[in-house]
C-alpha cells in the first residue's frame, strides 16, 4: 500500500522537475512547448559526456549510488542544455515572435524541433539504451513493507531543494519578479521598463537547467535513450494542466497526482497503459474543472 | 522661448500600417504643467499616448522628450528617459502585492527604492497599510492610487495618465484630482487623457481636444471650459461638459 | 517498364493515404485553426477498427473476424474516429488552443498504448494480418489490383475533396473562418462557436480515420509499429507545404512531401550502407524536420495561398 506512494512520490518529482519548464514557457512565452521533453533528454546526454570527460565514474555519497562527479557533470550539463536552448530560441522562436506569428506556429515549430532533436540524439550517441555507471541499487527498509532506494531519498531531497530555490528566486530576487509581471502583463512590464528579451532568456535558462537535473536523475534511476525524455511530456503536460496552467506551484501539485495516478496503475498490473491512464484522468480533470486544481476561473 | 518637455511632431502612426489613427498630430507639454487631452470615444487619444510610448509604430513624425529624439523608442526604455506611463486598463500586476508592484516601479533607479517608496507613501499614506495584499484585490481607487504610485517610484520628470477617473465614483475620481495636484506640486509634469473634462481642466494648465485622430482646438483650461463651442463640437453627447 | 509502373501505382496509392490525411487536417487546422497533434491517433483508430470489422477470425481475439464487406469497414472507421473525436473536443474544445493540442497528442499516444496492450482487441505488436484489400483478385495479376485500388483511393478523395469544397464555400464554411481569424467577433454575431468548431473537427478527424483504413487494408497487415508520432509530423509539413486553408494544396502537399520523402529513402539508402539503417531514418527526419521550420520561417503561406474565398450566398447578394 505505502509502496506505490513511495514509488508515486519519487516519479513525482521528476515530472515536476521537468514540467516546471513548460510551465514558464506556457506562462511567459505563451505557448506549449512540445520539445521540453526533448531538453530533459539533452540535458541527460550532456550529463554522460561530462560524466565521462570527468572519467571518475558517478561517485557515491554515504549509501546514495551517485556523488560529486555526477553532481558535478549535472551542473556543468545545465549550462551546456541552457546554451543550446538559447541557440534555438535565437534561431527560431525569437524570429517567429518578431513577426507576432500565431501561437499555433510556435507549437508546431516546438513540435517539429521535438522530432528533430529526438533524431539528432539518436545521430550523434546512438539509439542504444546507455547508463552512467552500473551499479546494484540496495533498498532499505523504512517502514513495514515499503522499501525505498537511498538513490529515491536523494532524488526527492534535490527535487525539494530545486523547488525551495526556485520559490525564493520567483518572490525574492527582481528577475523572479519581473517574470511573474511578464507572465501576467507583458505589455505594462514593458511600460514599467522591464526588458522581456531579458526575461525570456531566463525563462529558458531555468526550465532547461531543471530539465537538466530531471533527466540525469531519470537517467541514473533507469537508463539513457534519445526517447526517454519524449516519453515524460504527457506527463508533465498533464501537471501542468492539472495543476491549473498559469501556476507554478499548481504545476507541482499536478506532478504529484501525476506520480501517484501512474504508481497506482503500475501497483494495479497496467503499466503498460500508464501514459494513456494520466492522460484519462487529466481528461477527466478537465471535464469538471476546466481551470485545473489551482488556477483561477478565467 | 521656453524648449517644450515632450513635443509630438506631426504624428502619423496606427495598429495597422494601411490603416493610421493620429493623422499628423502635433502637441507640446512644458516642464511643470499638467496638460489634459479631451476628445470623443475613439478620438484617438489612448493611441496617442501608445504611439509616445513606442508600444505603436510612427510612420510619420516625431516625438522628443527634453529635445531628445525618442521616436520609435522602444518601450521598455521609456522610464530610463523618466517618462512613466499608466494605461487606462490593466494598470497593476493584479497577482503581485503592493509592495511588489512599488518595487517593480523602481527596477532602473533600485538604490533610490527607500527614498522614492517613502515620497510615494507620503502622496498615497493608504498604501502603507495595503502593502502585503494582491494588488488585484484593491477597490478600483486604490488600484490607481497603486498604479500612479507604481509610475511614480521610476521619479519621473513626465507622467502620462490615460483616463485616470475612469471607472471611479464621482467623488473618489476628485480624490484623484487633489492627488495630481500633490504630484504636480511634487516636481512631476503630468500629461492625461480624461472624458471627465471639466473636472480634469479644473486642474489642469492647457488642454487639448482631439477628435479624428488630429487635435482641432488647444489653449489654456479656462479657455476651453468657457469655449462652449469645445463642448458641443468634440467632446460628444456623452461627456461631461457637453452635458453640462 | 512494368516494375516502373508498378513503383510509381504503389508511391501514389500510398500518397493518397497523405493527401486525403492532410486533406482532413486542412479542416481543421486551415480553415478552422484547430491544432491537432493526435492525427496519427485517428488514422490508428480508423484502421484498427476497419481491420476489426472486415478481418478475419484471430484464434486469440475476443471480437473481430466479422470479415464484412469494405465499405462497412470504411464506414465504421469514420465513425470510431469521429466518435473519438468528439469526446476529445467536447471536453478540450472550450478551453485555451493549446490544450486541445496537449489533448490529442496525448489521444495519440494512448491509442498507441492501446494497440500494443489490449491484446485481445489488436493482438498487440503481433499485429492484425491477412485484412482483406477492396478490389483484389478481379485480375489475374497484382498491378491491376493495385491499378484498381488507385482509382477507388482517387474517388474517395475526390468525393472528399468535393465535399470540403461545398463545405467552405457553404454560409457554415464562412462561419469557420469567421471563427479563425476572430472568435469574439464571431461569438457575438451569435453563432455558437463550439458546436461548429466540434463540427469542423470531428468531421476532419473521421477523413483521417478513413485514410487510416484504407491504409490497412491495402497493406493487408496493421500492427502499433504502423503508428508512430512521426506521421502526425509528417502530414503537418504536408499542409504547411502545401498551403494550409487551400484544399487543392493540401493535396499537392501531401504529394509533394511524400515524394521528397520515399526520394530522401532511396538517395540515403544508396549512399547510406545497409547498417546504418537507423541513422538513415533519423537524417530524414532532421532533414524534414528543417523543411517544415523554414517553411515557417520563410514561407507560411505554403506553395499555394489560401484563396479568398466569397461563399456563394455573398457571390449572390
Ligand atoms: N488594438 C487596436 N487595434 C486596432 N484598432 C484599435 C485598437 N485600439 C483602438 N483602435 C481604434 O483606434 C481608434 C482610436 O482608439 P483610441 O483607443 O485611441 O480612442 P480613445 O480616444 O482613447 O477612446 P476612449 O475614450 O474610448 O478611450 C478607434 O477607432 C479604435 O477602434
Ligand atoms: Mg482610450
Amino acid at each position: 500500500m505505502m509502496q506505490f506512494v513511495a514509488d508515486g512520490i519519487v516519479s513525482a518529482a521528476l515530472i515536476a522537475l521537468g514540467a516546471i519548464g513548460i510551465s514558464m514557457t506556457y506562462n511567459i512565452l505563451r505557448f506549449a512547448n512540445f520539445a521540453q521533453g526533448e531538453i530533459l533528454t539533452i540535458g541527460a546526454y550532456f550529463t554522460l559526456l561530462l560524466v565521462s570527460l570527468i572519467g571518475a565514474g558517478i561517485g557515491t555519497l554515504g549509501p546514495v549510488a551517485f556523488g560529486w562527479p555526477l553532481l558535478v557533470s549535472i551542473v556543468f550539463a545545465m549550462a551546456a542544455t541552457s546554451v543550446v536552448v538559447l541557440v534555438v530560441d535565437w534561431l527560431l522562436f525569437r524570429p517567429l515572435r518578431n513577426r507576432k506569428a500565431a501561437r499555433i506556429t510556435l507549437i508546431m515549430a516546438a513540435f517539429g524541433l521535438s522530432l528533430m532533436g529526438r533524431n539528432l540524439v539518436t545521430l550523434i550517441a546512438g539509439g542504444e539504451p546507455q547508463y552512467y555507471a552500473f551499479f546494484i541499487p540496495k533498498a532499505i527498509e523504512i517502514l513495514p513493507g515499503v522499501r525505498l532506494v537511498p538513490d529515491d531519498f536523494a532524488i526527492i531531497g534535490i527535487a525539494i531543494i530545486a523547488f525551495a530555490a526556485l520559490f525564493l528566486f520567483m518572490n525574492r530576487t527582481s528577475m523572479g519578479r519581473q517574470m511573474r509581471a511578464v507572465s501576467e502583463n507583458p505589455t505594462l512590464a514593458r511600460i514599467n521598463g522591464i526588458d522581456v528579451r531579458a526575461v525570456i532568456r531566463w525563462t529558458w535558462i531555468i526550465g532547461a537547467s531543471l530539465a537538466t537535473v530531471a533527466g540525469a536523475l531519470l537517467a541514473h534511476n533507469t537508463q539513457l535513450r534519445p526517447e526517454m525524455g519524449f516519453d515524460m511530456l504527457l506527463p508533465m503536460f498533464a501537471a501542468l494542466i492539472l495543476g491549473g496552467a498559469s501556476n507554478l506551484y499548481g504545476t507541482i501539485l499536478g506532478a504529484l497526482v501525476i506520480g501517484l495516478t501512474e504508481a497506482i496503475a503500475v501497483s494495479l498490473g497496467l503499466a503498460g497503459y500508464r501514459a494513456a491512464i494520466t492522460f484519462m484522468v487529466m481528461l477527466i480533470v478537465l471535464l469538471f474543472r476546466p481551470q485545473g486544481l489551482l488556477g483561477e476561473k478565467e | 522661448m521656453v524648449e517644450p518637455m515632450l513635443a509630438v511632431r506631426d504624428v502619423e502612426a496606427g495598429y495597422n500600417p494601411s490603416l493610421p489613427i493620429l493623422h499628423g498630430i502635433s502637441l507640446d507639454v512644458f516642464e511643470g504643467e499638467i496638460v489634459t487631452v479631451l476628445g470623443p470615444n475613439g478620438a484617438g487619444k489612448s493611441t496617442l499616448i501608445k504611439a509616445i510610448a513606442g508600444l505603436l509604430s510612427i510612420s510619420r513624425g516625431s516625438v522628443t522628450i527634453g529635445g531628445r529624439d525618442i521616436t520609435g523608442v522602444e518601450t521598455h526604455q521609456l522610464i530610463r528617459e523618466r517618462v512613466a506611463y499608466v494605461p487606462q486598463t490593466e494598470n497593476v500586476f493584479a497577482k503581485l502585492s503592493v509592495e511588489e508592484n512599488l518595487a517593480l516601479g523602481a527596477l532602473h533607479n533600485p538604490d533610490q527604492f527607500a527614498e522614492q517608496r517613502r515620497r510615494v507613501l507620503d502622496l498615497f499614506p493608504d498604501l502603507e497599510r495595503l502593502g502585503h495584499l494582491a494588488a488585484g484585490k484593491l477597490s478600483g481607487g486604490q488600484r490607481q492610487m497603486v498604479a500612479v504610485g507604481r509610475a511614480l517610484m521610476a521619479d519621473p520628470t513626465l507622467l502620462m495618465l490615460d483616463e485616470p477617473s475612469a471607472g471611479l465614483s464621482p467623488k473618489l475620481a476628485q480624490v484623484v484630482f487633489s492627488q495630481l495636484i500633490r504630484v504636480k506640486q511634487v516636481g512631476v509634469t503630468i500629461l492625461m487623457v480624461e472624458q471627465n473634462a471639466r473636472a480634469a481642466l479644473k486642474i489642469s494648465d492647457r488642454g487639448y481636444v482631439l477628435a479624428e485622430g488630429q487635435e482641432k482646438v488647444q489653449g489654456d483650461a479656462r479657455s476651453l471650459l468657457d469655449n462652449p463651442e469645445v463642448g458641443e463640437l468634440y467632446l460628444g453627447a456623452n461627456s461631461r461638459l457637453a452635458r453640462s | 517498364m512494368e516494375a516502373y509502373l508498378s513503383t510509381i501505382i504503389f508511391f501514389l496509392i500510398f500518397a493518397s493515404f497523405y493527401s486525403l490525411t492532410t486533406l482532413g487536417l486542412n479542416l481543421q487546422w486551415g480553415f478552422t485553426g484547430l491544432f491537432n497533434v493526435g492525427i496519427v491517433g485517428f488514422y490508428a483508430i480508423g484502421a484498427y477498427t476497419s481491420a476489426i470489422l472486415t478481418g478475419p477470425p484471430y484464434p486469440d481475439t475476443l471480437i473481430g473476424g466479422l470479415g464484412l464487406w469494405f465499405p462497412i469497414g470504411f464506414i465504421g472507421a469514420m465513425v470510431t474516429s469521429g466518435i473519438a473525436a468528439l469526446i476529445v473536443g467536447f471536453i478540450t474544445l472550450r478551453l485555451r488552443e493549446d490544450f486541445l493540442a496537449i489533448s490529442t497528442f496525448g489521444i495519440g499516444l494512448s491509442i498507441q498504448l492501446v494497440a500494443l496492450n489490449f491484446e485481445s482487441l489488436t493482438r498487440g505488436p503481433n499485429g492484425m494480418y491477412s485484412l482483406p484489400r477492396p478490389l483484389s483478385g478481379i485480375s489475374e495479376s497484382n498491378l491491376v489490383d493495385n491499378i484498381l485500388y488507385l482509382i477507388l483511393c482517387l474517388a474517395i478523395i475526390g468525393a472528399v475533396y468535393w465535399a470540403f469544397e461545398r463545405m467552405v464555400r457553404s454560409p457554415w464554411g464562412r462561419v469557420l473562418r469567421a471563427i479563425r481569424e476572430d472568435e469574439t467577433a464571431s461569438a457575438a454575431l451569435g453563432k455558437n462557436v463550439f458546436a461548429i468548431r466540434l463540427q469542423s473537427f470531428v468531421v476532419g478527424s473521421a477523413v483521417m480515420g478513413l485514410a487510416g483504413a484504407m491504409q490497412g487494408n491495402f497493406i493487408g497487415f496493421i500492427s502499433p509499429q504502423d503508428f508512430l508520432p512521426i506521421f502526425t509530423f509528417q502530414v503537418f509539413v504536408m499542409l504547411i507545404v502545401g498551403g494550409s486553408g487551400n484544399n487543392m494544396g493540401a493535396l499537392l502537399g501531401g504529394l509533394v512531401v511524400w515524394g521528397l520523402w520515399s526520394f530522401s529513402e532511396q538517395v540515403i539508402g544508396a549512399v547510406l550502407p545497409a547498417t546504418f539503417n537507423t541513422e538513415a531514418g533519423a537524417v530524414r527526419i532532421v532533414l524534414i524536420g528543417l523543411i517544415l521550420a523554414l517553411a515557417l520561417l520563410y514561407r507560411p503561406e505554403g506553395i499555394l495561398r489560401e484563396k479568398r474565398i466569397v461563399s456563394r450566398e455573398a457571390r449572390l447578394s
